[in-house]
């Protein structure tokens, strides 16, 4: 796992504004995490059947996939997606069977 | 031989892996602890089955973490002979010591069966007692043995002689209903390039002894014991 590739692509920066951090300014991201859409998702599947069996017809299909909140303390809003990406790529996901986005979801300055 | 069996919290083959290694092979064995950063002079170092770390975050993924790894690494960039059975397997991978990843099974269950294996490589430290071809009979027990890769991850791998064991039939034939779990290509077991890191989701050590039901997974363990005198001797 490199930490070469990372691109800026999936960042979605809403909340931050304020530029000053110190060590207590927090900032709150999430990494997505799902199984890279060519993998079969066995547990998807299931719970899609399952939907269906309640009577919603209408689901095409699922994905089962988990979410990390993330908070961080002390970090400059413009990086803070490049170490959540990093955090992905080195623990949260598994390249192999994985694919992951980031997003900052909300910064606090006190 | 001095063998090293690792205990991380959660592990449950350490007892049954060090039971084959010192009573029924008379080697030398201990256990290590994982949040310790040495092998103690050993030899062989075991990666048992279990769950470790509670398989949080994925199978293995905590334990290819622990401070013990390090040295499990270095051991292995030396040459010397890490073994993965199930659990240990997955550690494995997680550590990017074997190529791949794990799935859940196929059929989403917890799997605990005997199946047969398919002998790909009798030149390896691990498996000079079987030969090439021969049919192994093995308990498995696991619900994320589904061993996965990118195509073209899959082929360097059968090219570099990668696969080591195969689910097939008694008769050793590897069709889709002797795959139990949906692993790619029929992968059970996988050794490194260099040929001293092993990984298997079938547990070995399950089937030492003919009062277990059986004795096919002792050869390995007698392989690396062969396989250790040659080195002293050498």
């Amino acid at each position: 796992m490199t930490d070469t590739s990372i691109t800026d692509s999936t960042v979605t920066d809403a909340t931050i504004t304020d530029t000053t951090v110190t060590a207590a300014t927090t900032i709150k991201g999430r990494v997505t995490i799902f199984p890279r859409a060519e993998i079969l998702d066995p547990q998807g599947k299931a719970i899609g059947d399952a939907l269906a069996r309640l009577g919603f017809g209408q689901v095409r299909e699922v994905r089962a996939g988990k979410s990390f909140d993330v908070v961080l303390a002390g970090v400059d809003p413009g990086k803070a997606g490049e170490l959540l990406r990093r955090m992905a790529e080195k623990l949260l996901a598994n390249p192999v069977v994985e694919d992951f986005t980031v997003e900052l979801i909300s910064g606090e300055t006190p | 031989m001095r063998c090293g069996v690792v205990v991380f919290p959660g592990s449950n083959c350490d007892h049954d892996v060090y039971h084959v290694l010192k009573h029924v092979l008379g080697q030398d064995a201990v256990f290590l602890w994982h949040d310790e950063a040495d092998l103690h002079g050993c030899d062989l170092v075991v990666l048992p089955g279990g769950f470790a770390y509670g398989d949080y975050l994925r199978a293995g993924a905590m334990a290819a973490l622990s401070p013990i790894m390090a040295e499990v690494r270095r051991h292995a960039a030396a040459g010397g002979p890490v073994l993965g059975i199930c659990n240990g397997f997955q550690m494995l991978l997680e550590a990017g010591l074997l190529p791949g990843a794990m799935r859940r099974n196929r059929d989403l269950r917890f799997l605990c069966q005997d199946v047969w294996l398919r002998v790909e490589r009798d030149d390896l430290a691990f498996t000079s007692r079987y030969a090439r071809g021969q049919v192994l009979r093995m308990p498995i027990a696991h619900a994320e043995g589904n061993y996965v890769d990118r195509d073209e991850a899959l082929d360097a791998l059968e090219k570099a002689g990668g696969v080591v064991f195969r689910y097939a039939s008694p008769g050793g034939e590897t069709a889709e209903g002797w795959n139990p779990n949906g692993s790619a290509r029929a992968i059970a077991g996988v050794v490194n390039a260099g040929g001293n890191v092993l990984g298997m989701m079938p547990h070995p050590e399950r089937c030492a002894e003919q009062v277990l039901g059986g004795e096919d997974g002792l050869g390995l363990f007698a392989s690396l014991v062969a396989a250790a005198v040659e080195v002293r001797h050498a």
